[in-house]
């Protein structure tokens, strides 16, 4: 275990994909994130915890710029991908969206067929060249998303009409299907049941071997399952960033702790 | 007399709700559970009153003319009435009643005033009567559901029981009048084919009603094809709704995904106070300002334009038809989850491209309700056309030239002189009945098509 926790801390260093400097975040008169700094690695999964409320969902919103859409929001602070500032006056939002693909809480495929969820992104950013170039893309996004084999044979049939938990894996094809970089999940097993969560869970750390992953989770037990690094909000604050293993066996902070132990929260 | 019924009626059941709230709530304060709450106690004690003693009040108050009417005019002497057509006995009959009401025209038969004697008589006792009877049946009412209170009556259910037994009532009087309007329409255009060919009428080109309808007018020859009426209708929908269709929708897109909060709130009551203009103003903006306008443009560019054209009437029931299709729209639009929206987002949509390949496609169904909506009233608009558009009827497709529609034929047969038994009268229920099948037909199609092209979002 302390053998893993170096490789990870050399990856930190080395390799961080996403980096916020001093992020604070105010919905009109309220502030939501307070002068947050951290780190994102490329190619692990990190999870946000923290209690309802504490502003991990709004800061996983920064990372795309989703919080944009929101006319009273403002962000201040720094955030860089791959070295490069996301709120400078130069970078598309509608680019960076495609780069930082996004999984929502609620299963929400548009009430199209299963082969025009998956083919919207590549559309609307003209990835494919040809229909059969696009018939690849789309199902090579199905098999990524672990979904191929229970949708192959009605591709054409409405993805509202599949169940929960597959509509959750054609949600995660759907964000694949872009290409993206990163991959920012807002709860996304919150509304599945127990089986569904744990094939979305397989799939986030298969995910992991190509994408910077970051899932924002109220479950402490699917932070310790699917994440490498974890970080604890706490009203708005970043009260404590490392390894899962540490935040969850010896945290640092008390918040923490009393958080894990089921005191606050 | 009628008005003290009423009131006393009011009274019974304000007096029925609070005898039974507060027998009820005797019962509570001795400590038992009862299991409905008291005002159930009183609603149900009042609305035992109210419908059925209103229901008997109805009928009676509708069927006592009739029954008054026949008995004073049974009651007459013998030898009066010989002779007399029904139009005859309908006059004696108003006479009589003028005479009661004490509009005394020169010097009427002496039976005739003692029938309208007997007839006051008759008012005054039916109202008598009808008094008794509500006082009557609402204290025995009231007496019958102040012994039903008790600890485990269910008053909650027998209000619910009532009150969804008057919503069944109310959504069958709209059905019931609809069929009503649609056995009176089909009855009299029955009698419209019976003197004019239905094929004449269906397929004729030639639009002449303004026939004789006495023996010594010196009118045309008639001709009733409505094929150049419905092409005026139809020119001026489409007129209309080139209109109001994009407008419309482009601002309720606006308004929805792009305006500022701020500016959303200035433009959608002022764009919903169209809605409110009467329709009669909209009909003197037509042909006070529009029409001039397009005339004379017209002229300065070389066309020849008529003095009430298609295009002034059509244009102008456009913007009149612009807020129904822009408030629907917005509310169908309004009506997508967030979800989707942000889904589109997240996968780098453009909020052009979320409108256009999400939204748009979700709200389908109540947008293309709106547009629905906005046809109907297009083709059944009647005044700006009967100020704005013309009264020749011509087959033409050309907005420049004056034309006349369905509704403005139909408002000028049954204005002046009529005769029910006058195909010119008659021919007023054969277009209302085309109109009717034309929007009917519309509608169905309409919904076909939703259903084949609507993205159900759940």
């Amino acid at each position: 275990m302390n053998d893993m926790r170096k490789v990870e801390r050399d990856l930190k260093v080395n390799d961080a994909k996403i980096t916020a400097r001093n992020v604070d975040v105010r919905y009109g008169e309220t502030h939501a994130i307070k002068d947050v700094s951290i780190d994102i690695p490329d190619r692990t999964v990190t999870s946000f915890i923290g209690p309802s409320g504490c502003g991990k969902s709004t800061f996983l919103r920064c990372l795309n710029r989703m919080n944009d859409t929101i006319d009273i929001c403002r962000v201040t602070g720094k955030i860089t991908i791959d070295g490069k500032d996301i709120n400078e006056r130069s970078v598309d939002p509608v680019q960076l969206r495609a780069q930082v693909g996004m999984v929502f809480q609620k299963p929400n495929p548009f009430p199209k067929s299963i082969y025009d969820n998956i083919a919207y992104g590549p559309r609307i950013h003209g990835l494919a060249r040809s229909k059969t170039d696009m018939d690849e893309i789309v199902e090579r996004a199905l098999r990524r998303g672990a979904i191929w084999n229970e949708v192959k044979d009605r591709l054409h049939a409405p993805g509202t009409g599949l169940s929960g938990g597959q509509q959750q894996r054609l949600c995660i094809a759907r964000a694949i299907a872009t290409e993206p970089e990163v991959l920012l999940m807002d709860e996304p097993c919150s509304a599945l049941d127990p089986i569904a969560t744990a094939q979305v869970e397989e799939l986030i750390d298969e995910l992991r071997q190509d994408y910077s992953v970051v899932i924002v989770t109220h479950s402490m037990q699917q932070a310790a399952r699917v994440s490498q690094k974890t970080a604890f909000f706490h009203l708005g604050d970043l009260v404590e960033f490392g390894e899962t293993e540490k935040i969850f066996t010896n945290p640092s902070d008390p918040r923490t702790e009393s958080y894990i132990t089921g005191r606050i929260g | 007399m009628t008005t003290l019924a009423f009131l006393l009626l009011i009274v019974a059941t304000i007096f029925g709700y609070f005898l039974n709230r507060i027998a009820a709530r005797s019962i509570w304060n001795r400590g038992e559970r009862l299991h409905s709450l008291t005002s159930y106690h009183g609603l149900f004690s009042a609305l035992m009153v109210l419908v059925p003693v209103l229901t008997i009040m109805l009928f009676w108050l509708a069927l006592e003319g009739r029954i008054l009417d026949s008995l004073t005019m049974s009651g007459l002497p013998d030898g009066v009435l010989d002779g007399q057509g029904t139009g005859g006995l309908q006059l004696i009959l108003a006479e009589i009643k003028s005479v009661s009401r004490g509009q005394i025209f020169g010097t009427p038969e002496d039976w005739k005033i003692a029938a309208a004697d007997r007839y006051i008589a008759l008012t005054r006792t039916s109202n008598m009567l009808m008094l008794i009877v509500v006082a009557v049946l609402s204290v025995a009412i009231i007496a019958f559901a102040r012994s039903r209170v008790r600890v485990d009556f269910r008053a909650r259910q027998g209000v619910e029981r009532i009150v969804s037994g008057l919503m069944i009532f109310c959504s069958v009087v709209a059905i019931f009048t609809t069929l009503g309007i649609i056995f009176s329409l089909t009855f009299e255009t029955y009698r419209f084919f019976e003197k004019v060919p239905v094929w004449d009428f269906l397929f004729g080109v030639n639009w002449e009603p303004q026939i004789p309808i006495r023996a010594d007018q010196i009118a045309a020859e008639g001709a009733f094809g409505w094929l150049p009426v419905i092409l005026g209708t139809i020119v001026i929908t489409v007129v209309a709704l080139v209109v109001a269709v994009p407008v419309g929708l482009f601002s309720a897109i606006y308004l929805n995904e792009f305006a500022p909060p701020k500016v959303r709130l200035v433009i959608k009551p002022v764009l919903e106070l169209l809605a409110g203009v009467p329709t009669v103003v909209y009909g003197f903006f037509a042909i006070l300002v529009v029409a001039p306008a397009i005339r004379s443009f017209g002229q300065s560019i070389g066309l020849d334009v008529a003095p009430n054209t298609a295009l002034a009437a059509g244009g102008v029931m456009g913007i009149m038809l612009i807020p129904f299709i822009s408030s629907f729209a917005d509310d169908a639009l309004s009506a997508v989850p967030q979800a989707l929206r942000d889904g589109a987002l997240g996968l780098g949509a453009t909020r052009g491209e979320m409108m256009t390949t999400v939204l748009f496609p979700a709200a389908l169904p109540g947008i293309v309700g709106g547009v629905l909506l906005a046809v109907s009233r297009a083709i059944g608009e009647t005044m700006i056309v009967v100020m704005a558009a013309g009264l020749i009827a011509r087959m033409t497709i050309n907005p420049l030239e004056s034309v006349t529609t369905v509704t403005v034929q139909i408002v000028t047969l049954l204005i002046g002189d009529t005769a029910f038994d006058n195909p010119k009268t008659l021919a007023a229920f054969a277009l209302g009945m085309m109109l009717f099948l034309v929007t009917l037909i519309i509608n169905i199609f309409a919904l076909r098509i939703v259903r084949k092209y609507r993205e159900a979002y759940d």
